[in-house]
């Protein structure tokens, strides 16, 4: 839990520390005193509708340094970390087709007075619209400060700051905490670059294909594999607080959950039964899982207690459900079943009261997953190919998202605008994860050493 | 469209029944003749050396493929092909006491994952119950589903799909 201490430390450091000046255009420079800063500005409110954001130029040069020091996060020195901060800030927004961002690769270095005292006439010159800037400084204890800062160009006025201390291991969190800041302030949507994602990495043909539970940062960075396939594993879920991860495994030789702890690297079945377990799906406090199970061909979803306990079984009906995913609040489930003869969406509440269908357009409906927003469901559509669609809570207001041959499992972006999925080709080709955002016009794939499926996005990190 | 889907409803009630512990409509005639106890276990015939009886390499060779049964889309009906396949493997069964057999339930990639590991349980467990009501002792049986995770053939059309979609008896050494 480095992460967690980390950041009560942070918290025990900055409360003291916000007096600072609120409006500090002088000189000052960024010491101590900058841990984190809000800035209550008025009358600089931006809101950007989503149309106006791709041409919103967002100038991110490299973070400057008060002392250029090797650290464990970069050996060339603070300086060349700096660089790399303002790449990671720039490939987040880059990437989500949210904004037209430059990289520090094609600007004008800042030195460490200008952070907080802009040159002006140097980003007017170059159009930019905003302008993100960034320091780094490695403190006696090891960890570093990162600061960042939003401007408007135009009004040549501070929009918004926050600093964050890390470990080095750790520096690029502060990176995607600096996108998250610019990205939040301008969209006005709530953050979600600062967030993990869970996937089965997969190699060789179809009818052998290796695949091993790994971890990874939203963007890709800090990859990880867990499991080392001998063993095939599946569809995996994050616990909330990232501690743990819910998976599938044929360890044994039959599909079962196991929860895997990460920091000790043991892992326990979800729950003690010769029958097979899958589809394994946490409920946003964490406090529960639910499992499908089926006994004697039949499969139901069962709900229990993450401490282990008595499983409570939630539907009953001798076809397949299967799946599930709560609302935000934990009140309802949104799950899949075959009783109307296919694969449809249906809601119930979370003890299995109430379960009434809500998809009745045409084709199946499979995978649903409740957004973290709590208004849109996205889900597999099958008909004939398989698309990602979203519909509200409802079954109305239908919208297919993407169009390829087998784009399958929807996970949400903890902030509910984005979304990730897996697309597999024909033949031995490899699936990859790809993401869409929810206008379904910026469609990218994820960059991973193998082939990939099976994502499953975190929420944004404390 | 709306027709196929009637249909689908209509062969998935049937295919309910198919599921539960009662035999099949079209349940074959078993013969008595290979009662187990009666049988002469004809084991490794200190001939030349064969496969071993109750060995996977013996039961695929007797069953020459009827150690495969396969399903339409999203079925898991057992038809009177499957029930052919399994009325041999159940002979066999009941002539070598000593063999178990895991019954692997697979479905086509043209489904979601998790719903294909269901599906590819059904599958297992129809084959099963049918063996079952031949009687093949159920301690004998074990059921797994593999899913779409492991096709039998990796092309990706309706051919490869409909080899793909099946239930495989194999022997337990």
């Amino acid at each position: 839990m480095t992460i967690r201490s980390t950041l009560a430390t942070l918290s025990c450091v900055l409360g003291p520390l916000l007096a600072l000046p609120a409006a500090a255009q002088t000189l000052t420079l960024p010491g101590e005193e900058l841990a984190t800063v809000e800035t209550a500005q008025e009358g600089v409110n931006v809101t950007v509708t989503a149309e106006s954001w791709n041409d919103l130029g967002i100038a991110i040069p490299a973070f400057a340094t008060n002392a250029d020091v090797a650290t464990p996060a970069n050996s060339s020195g603070t300086g060349a970390l700096g660089v790399e901060l303002a790449r990671v800030v720039f490939n987040d927004l880059r990437n989500n087709g949210l904004f037209r961002p430059v990289g520090p690769d094609s600007l004008p270095r800042p030195g460490y007075a200008q952070i907080t005292s802009p040159a002006w006439p140097t980003w007017q010159g170059r159009s930019a619209e905003m302008l993100v800037h960034g320091y780094v400084r490695a403190n006696p204890d090891g960890r570093l400060t990162v600061g960042c800062y939003l401007y408007d160009v135009a009004l040549e006025d501070e929009l918004v700051r926050e600093g964050w201390v890390v470990t080095p291991a750790e520096w690029r969190r502060a990176a995607h905490k600096c996108a998250d800041l610019v990205y939040s302030r301008l969209s006005g949507e709530s953050p979600f670059f600062d967030s993990r994602i869970a996937y089965i990495a997969e190699t060789g043909p179809k009818d052998n294909r290796i695949k091993r539970l790994a971890i990874m940062d939203s963007d890709g960075a800090n990859h990880r594999f867990i499991t080392n396939g001998q063993a095939t594993a599946l569809t995996p879920r994050y616990s909330p607080d990232y501690s743990r991860i819910a998976y599938l495994s044929y360890q044994d030789g039959n599909p079962r959950i196991y929860v895997y702890d990460i920091d000790s690297g043991r892992q326990t079945l979800v729950t003690e039964s010769s029958n097979p377990t899958f589809a394994p799906r946490w409920s946003p406090d964490g406090r529960y899982l639910l499992y499908s199970m089926a006994i004697a061909g039949n499969t139901d979803i069962y709900r229990i207690p993450a401490t282990g306990g008595t499983p409570q079984r939630l539907t009953s009906s001798p076809s397949i459900e299967v799946g599930g995913s709560f609302s935000p609040d934990g009140s309802q489930i949104v799950f899949e079943s075959d009783q109307s003869g296919t694969q449809q969406c249906y809601i119930m509440n979370a003890d299995g009261s109430n379960q009434r269908r809500i998809s009745f357009f045409g084709g199946r409906c499979a995978t649903p997953e409740w957004s973290p927003r709590g208004d849109q469901i996205a889900f597999t559509h099958i008909v004939g190919d398989f698309h990602i669609a979203v519909m509200d809570t409802r079954g109305q207001g239908m919208r297919t998202l993407t169009n390829g041959w087998q784009d399958e499992a929807p996970t949400w972006a903890p902030n509910g605008r984005i979304i990730q999925f897996f697309r597999s080709g024909r033949g031995n080709e490899d699936s990859a994860i790809w993401q869409v955002d929810l206008t379904g016009e910026n469609e990218r794939r994820l960059n991973t050493p193998l082939g990939a499926s099976d994502p499953a996005w975190g929420p944004v990190l404390p | 469209m709306r027709k196929l889907t009637i249909l689908i409803a209509a062969s998935s009630v049937l295919a309910l029944a198919a599921c539960k512990k009662n035999p099949p409509e079209v349940l074959p005639p078993v013969q008595p003749s290979t009662a187990p106890t009666m049988t002469p276990a004809p084991t490794p015939a200190p001939t030349q050396a064969g496969p071993v009886a109750g060995s996977q390499a013996h039961f695929a060779n007797a069953m020459g493929g009827r150690d495969v049964i396969y399903f339409d889309t999203d079925q898991y009906n057992i038809d009177s092909q499957d029930a052919a396949a399994l009325r041999t493997q159940a002979e066999y069964m009941l002539q070598y006491t000593n063999a178990r057999a895991t019954i692997e339930g697979h479905a086509d990639e043209r489904g979601t994952r998790e719903y294909n590991l269901a599906l590819g349980e059904r599958r297992a467990t129809a084959a099963r119950n049918y063996l079952v009501s031949l009687g093949v002792p159920e301690a004998r049986l074990r059921v797994v589903s593999y899913g779409e995770e492991r096709p039998a053939v990796t092309a990706s059309n309706e051919q490869a799909w409909a080899r793909n979609r099946r239930a495989v008896t194999v022997m337990m050494q």
